[in-house]
C-alpha cells in the first residue's frame, strides 16, 4: 500500500533539493556575470529594488556632516580662508600666463596640424559610499544613466585620475578605482614620455608598472600621467608617482611599485569626464586577421 | 523535566510583517556608508540565521537566496555571491534548528559562528576562483562580532513575541 502524507503536512520540496536548485541558480548567475556579462540587466532590476534601502542608509551619514557642517568654528574658517588666500595668490602667477600657453598651444597644434583636443563636457558627482565587497575596490556615486554618465567614463578628482565608471544604473553608477586589481590605466612617465600601462595593485592601495622592460628609463619620483592614446582618458592627467623599482636580473622586466596621486581614499567630489568623440577609427583589420573579416561583413550586411 | 539548558518561555507567534521588518533593517545596516572598518559584522547573515532558526517553517533559503542578490547588487560585488553564501547558510540554519535551540545563548552563539565562518569561506572560494585575491584574515572578524552580537540580536529580536510578565512566567 502506498503511503502518502496527508496533505496538512506538505512542506514542499525537501531542503536539499531547495539548497540544490538554488546554488545552481546562483552559479549560474555568477559565471553568467563574471564570464559573459549576460546579467547586467538583473542586476539593474535588483539594484533598482535596493535604491531605496541605500538613499536612506545614506540619510544618517548626510545629517552627521550637515551637523558637523553646522558647528564649524570660526577659527577654522578664518584659518581655512587665510590658507585660500595665499593659495591664490599662488596659483595667480601660473594664471596670468596659462590664457598666453594656450593660445601658443593651439598655434603650435595647428602648425602640427594635430587635432584640436576640445574641452570636454563634465559632471559633476559626489561619492555615496565604498562598496562593502572587500575584494575589489568600487565607490557607487550618485548620478547614473539619467544624468548622462555612461559606462567607461573617465572619473578625476582635483589633482588626478581617481578611476572609470564600470557600471551605470539609473540613479547611481559604480566607480571601480585605479588601484582595484583588475583595472589597468595606459600611462606616459612625464620626464620623457615612455608608454606603458598601470595596474592597480588591490588591497595595497598602490599600483603596479607591470611588464616595463629592466633597463627602462624610470627613476623613483618619477610623475605618471595619462597617456590618452586610448581615448578613455585625456592626455596629460596625473595617475601616480613612482615610489619604489626593484630591479632583478633574473627577471626581464622591474618591479615598479607607485603611489595613486589622487585621493582615491579621500576624496567627496569627483568629476565625470564624457568620452572623447574625436577619436580616429581603429586601422582596418590586416590579412593577419584574416579569419575575422567574413564576420564584419555578415555585420555590415545585417545594419 | 528540564531538557533545553535556558528555561523556554510560551511566545506568541512571530509575524510576518515583522520578521520582514527586521530583515530590511539589517540590509539597511549592511548598505551603510562604512569605509573599511574591520570587523564589520554581515547584519542580514546574523538576522537570517536567527530566523531560519526560530522559524524555520517561514522563513528559507528562497528568501535567503533573494536577500542575498540584493546584497550583491547593492554592493557591487559579484551578481549570484551572496545569494550562493546566503543559500547555505539558511540550509545549515534550518536543518540544525532543533539542535541550536537545545543550548543556552552563548553555547549558540558557537554553532553560529561555524555557520557564518563557513558561509564567509564559501564566498572567498567563490571569489579567489573568479579571479579575487585574499582580502586579508581580517575578512573573517565580522564573523565573530556577529556571533558576539548573537545573545543580545536573539533577545531583542524575540521582544515582540514576549507576552506580558504576568503570563510569562511558567516554564515550559
Amino acid at each position: 500500500m502506498d503511503y502518502q502524507p496527508p496533505p496538512f503536512f506538505s512542506r514542499g520540496p525537501a531542503p536539499l533539493v531547495r539548497l540544490g536548485f538554488f546554488a545552481c541558480l546562483a552559479v549560474l548567475l555568477m559565471v553568467l556575470d563574471a564570464r559573459f556579462r549576460y546579467a547586467e540587466s538583473l542586476r539593474q532590476v535588483v539594484a533598482l529594488l535596493a535604491y531605496p534601502l541605500q538613499r536612506a542608509a545614506l540619510a544618517p551619514a548626510e545629517l552627521f556632516g550637515a551637523a558637523a557642517g553646522f558647528f564649524t568654528t570660526q577659527v577654522s574658517l578664518k584659518q581655512e580662508n587665510e590658507q585660500l588666500k595665499a593659495k591664490q595668490l599662488l596659483a595667480a602667477n601660473d594664471l596670468l600666463t596659462v590664457d598666453a600657453l594656450r593660445a601658443e598651444n593651439a598655434q603650435l597644434r595647428r602648425l602640427l596640424e594635430a587635432r584640436e583636443r576640445l574641452p570636454r563636457p563634465s559632471t559633476l558627482a559626489e561619492i555615496l559610499y565604498q562598496g562593502r565587497d572587500p575584494f575589489s575596490r568600487k565607490v557607487i556615486i550618485d548620478k547614473g544613466s539619467r544624468q548622462g554618465i555612461r559606462s567607461g567614463q573617465a572619473v578625476i578628482d582635483d589633482i588626478g585620475v581617481v578611476g572609470q565608471v564600470t557600471r551605470v544604473y539609473p540613479l547611481l553608477s559604480e566607480v571601480t578605482l585605479i588601484t582595484d586589481k583588475e583595472q589597468r590605466t595606459p600611462v606616459q612617465v612625464l620626464r620623457n614620455g615612455l608608454r606603458a600601462v598601470i595596474y592597480g595593485g588591490g588591497e595595497r592601495g598602490t599600483l603596479d608598472l607591470s611588464y616595463t622592460a629592466a633597463n627602462a628609463d624610470v627613476l623613483a619620483d618619477d610623475v605618471l600621467v595619462t597617456s590618452g592614446i586610448d581615448g578613455t582618458y585625456p592626455a596629460g592627467l596625473p595617475v601616480a608617482k613612482v615610489a619604489r623599482i626593484e630591479r632583478d636580473a633574473a627577471y626581464s622586466f622591474a618591479k615598479i611599485t607607485c603611489v595613486p596621486t589622487a585621493g582615491t581614499d579621500q576624496n567627496r567630489q569627483v568629476l565625470v569626464l564624457s568620452q572623447e568623440m574625436n577619436v580616429p577609427p581603429a586601422p582596418a583589420e590586416t590579412e593577419s586577421a584574416a579569419g575575422k573579416l567574413p564576420k564584419q561583413k555578415r555585420a555590415k550586411k545585417r545594419e | 523535566m528540564a531538557f533545553y539548558e535556558q528555561q523556554q518561555r510560551i511566545l506568541s507567534p512571530a509575524k510576518a510583517g515583522y520578521m520582514a521588518l527586521t530583515l530590511v533593517l539589517a540590509l539597511l545596516f549592511n548598505l551603510l556608508p562604512w569605509r573599511n572598518v574591520v570587523g564589520l559584522p554581515d547584519m542580514v547573515a546574523l538576522v537570517l540565521t536567527f530566523w531560519c532558526v526560530h522559524q524555520p517553517r517561514k522563513i528559507g533559503i528562497g528568501i535567503a537566496w533573494f536577500v542575498g542578490l540584493m546584497m550583491d547588487a547593492g554592493n557591487g560585488a559579484l551578481l549570484g555571491q551572496h545569494a550562493f553564501a546566503y543559500a547555505f547558510l539558511a540550509f545549515a540554519a534550518v536543518s540544525l534548528h532543533r539542535r541550536i535551540l537545545w543550548f543556552s545563548a552563548w553555547r549558540q552563539a558557537a554553532h553560529v559562528l561555524v555557520l557564518l565562518l563557513a558561509s564567509q569561506l564559501l564566498m572567498l572560494a567563490v571569489r579567489l576562483v573568479a579571479g579575487g585575491v585574499f582580502p586579508g584574515l581580517t575578512y573573517f572578524a565580522g564573523s565573530f562580532v556577529a556571533a558576539a552580537l548573537w545573545p543580545t540580536a536573539s533577545f531583542l529580536l524575540l521582544l515582540p513575541q514576549r507576552r506580558p510578565e504576568g503570563m510569562d512566567d511558567r516554564s515550559i
